[in-house]
């Protein structure tokens, strides 16, 4: 069987290749498995890129799904995960090198998938961050929600995402954004990060102290307002941990 | 600054957010509000929309003719060129992709 | 407490196959429906929504899990990672019923989405009693598992369907989860007697029944082809074997399956309330 699961498995993803003689007895029908594998993961594609999907339309992006499909077929059956290639098999592609944001903004709907399905944490009470001591507060590590991702990019990813998810959002500006996604309650919840956001956000992830990553929030932009940060990782229920060296 | 100066104006950060922030429960509603997330890749067990007998139907079409004017709303966002020496081009080059979270 | 009230069975009564976006409707007023079916795939992420939403529904139904992803007729071995996840959904949920296909899904590490084809022979037979046998050590719980449905049949195979699904059950001691669906799907591609088919099983180990829809199209011979669609309501020819099968079986937990062009609520509990009509009129 093994031999011959191996030609199946290659025909349903790639029809030139030939069928064994005499297998079947209605040969012509199994390309009714492999139509429902290409229309399968091509829906799957689709509606996991839904901004993509609507930046491209719908033909161009059913074409890039099948070709993505054929070449990166899912590695796992969580469907819900598929196209952690798309990206980069976007930017790949020299049709698409005068819109150099796809690659960008298939991760933005990549990170709202993951955020989406990742971990629940509650996050910390107020009262215990409000106990800190703020003498020692340069040296608090803060612990952030599973659900948190962060996405930088030269192109406006957060205006592209908005103006086609939102209506009457605005046209996109011809400006680099920063993302974070936070997840409040149950809906990923992605916001434009202000200067030196992005630095400091990314310090916390890799497990710097509040000075450092004020600090590394500085060097990116100096006058950085780490109040409304605070507040936006407050607001977005990622903060689930405290701690003193 | 000092390491303390430093902490008090964190903390002066921090407190100021605290603030502002109401105190929200996390709402346990379990309504569905944004199906674009949940609804993509859906596992099923039925052969799915879009499924044909035919070995040369809809999906196995070769589609290599397409242009910039057939896309959706790309044709509505005028962005110049990464090349052109834009701001966005600017400090974050080298700090693009997807950090570790 | 989790599943305090659950029960340690599906129920003889109908249930649906759980769509998100029915949640507020279906607790709001889920009419004939009794038990709910997942796809276990579908909540197999770390937490969010889905699970928050299963662990409510667990409360209040039993939960029959329904394995898509598994693929039990596959030649590789099946995946260590993907057996982890499914005891660990079956462990936290202890849901009423774990289920999975007759079929393989999965080649040289890619998934391809589609429940594929089996030759039916000693050596498949050997294959998929070995599997079947390890999911039920690994889970520590017995399954069911589920008939195809087929648009091609191999010509090297030596056993019936009916044939070969009975030796596996009586092998493994597996239950069987008999899709009526896919029983006149088949029947009507290969050109074999439904009612035949289901007489041929032993129906004493049929532990659950789907009802679904299926779309008639035309193959590229121009001969008529059903396909598995999962988009439609359920065809009148198939209530008709229904009938003819709980005559025979008795009572059974029924379900309806609705997987594209998903109606509102409505709709859905209406097909429940008219497989709940099939299994009422068994005991008048």
């Amino acid at each position: 069987m093994s031999a011959r699961e191996e030609r199946l498995a290659r025909n349903l993803l790639d029809p030139a290749s030939a069928l064994p003689e005499g297998l079947f007895d209605r040969p012509g029908r199994f390309a009714i498995h492999r139509n429902t594998v290409t229309a399968s993961l091509i829906e799957a594609l689709c509606t996991g890129f839904p901004v993509i999907t609507r930046l491209l339309g719908d033909g161009v992006m059913k074409d890039l799904a099948l070709r993505f499909l054929r070449a990166h077929p899912p590695s796992s059956p969580l469907l819900m995960l598929y196209g952690e290639g798309f990206p980069e098999f976007l930017e790949a592609d020299t049709r698409l090198a005068d819109l150099g944001y796809l690659g960008d903004v298939a991760r933005l709907d990549l990170a709202l998938r993951h955020a989406y399905h990742a971990a629940d944490a509650p996050p910390l009470p107020a009262q215990q961050l409000a106990a800190l001591p703020p003498d020692r507060l340069a040296e608090v590590h803060l612990d952030l929600a599973p659900a948190l991702r962060l996405l930088r990019s030269p192109w406006p990813i957060f205006d592209i995402w908005r103006f086609n998810t939102e209506t009457n959002a605005p046209a996109p500006r011809a400006v680099a954004q920063d993302v974070l996604i936070t997840r409040p309650a149950y809906d990923p919840l992605p916001q434009p990060l202000p200067p030196g956001g992005a630095g400091f956000v990314a310090a916390l992830l890799q497990g710097a102290p509040l000075g450092e990553a004020e600090d590394r929030a500085r060097a990116e932009a100096a006058d950085v307002d780490l109040a409304a940060l605070f507040t936006l990782l407050l607001q977005g229920g990622a903060i689930i941990g405290a701690s003193l060296t | 600054m000092s390491q303390t100066a430093k902490s008090l104006a964190i903390a002066g950060a921090l407190g100021a957010a605290l603030s502002t922030t109401l105190a929200s429960s996390v709402d346990a509603q379990t309504k569905e509000k944004c199906f674009g997330v949940a609804l993509a890749g859906q596992n099923d067990c039925a052969a799915g929309p879009g499924t044909t007998c035919a070995g040369s139907s809809t999906v196995d079409y070769q589609g290599n003719s397409w242009k910039l004017v057939n896309f959706g709303t790309c044709k509505d966002i005028a962005l110049p060129p990464m090349a052109d020496g834009t701001p966005r081009h600017g400090a974050l080059k080298a700090l693009k992709r997807d950090l570790p979270s | 407490m989790p599943g305090a009230a659950r029960q340690a069975a599906l129920p003889d009564a109908t249930g649906v196959g759980f769509k998100p976006q029915h949640f507020n409707d279906l607790c709001a007023a889920p009419g004939m429906v009794r038990w709910l079916e997942i796809h276990a795939e579908n909540y197999m992420g770390d937490g969010g929504r889905p699970l928050a939403q299963l662990r409510h529904l667990n409360e209040r139904f039993p939960i029959s899990v329904h394995g898509v992803g598994l693929g039990l007729g596959g030649s590789d071995r099946l995946d260590p990672d993907h057996l982890a996840r499914l005891r660990h959904l079956c462990d936290w949920l202890a849901p009423a019923s774990f289920s999975e296909h007759l079929a393989w899904s999965s080649h040289d590490g890619a998934f391809l989405n589609d429940l594929l084809p089996l030759p039916y022979t000693d050596a498949t037979l050997t294959r998929v009693a070995d599997h079947i046998d390890q999911v039920q050590a690994f889970l520590g719980r017995r399954m069911l598992l589920e008939n195809p449905s087929s648009y091609v049949s191999f010509t090297e195979s030596t056993w019936t369907e009916p044939a070969f699904l009975a030796e596996l059950s009586r092998r493994t001691g597996c239950g069987l989860l008999l899709d009526i669906n896919n029983v006149f799907v088949s029947a009507c591609n290969l050109g074999f007697s439904p009612q035949a088919y289901v007489e041929a099983l032993p129906l004493d180990q049929v532990a659950e029944i789907h009802l679904g829809g299926h779309e008639a199209q035309q193959d590229d011979q121009g001969a008529p082809v059903l396909i598995d669609s999962h988009g439609a309501p359920v065809a009148d020819p198939v209530w008709a074997l229904l009938d003819h099968t709980l005559a025979r079986s008795g009572p059974r937990p029924v379900l309806i399956e609705w997987d594209n062009d998903i109606p509102d609520w409505p709709v859905l509990a209406a097909e429940a309330g008219r497989a709940a009509r099939a299994l009422g009129s068994l005991s008048r």
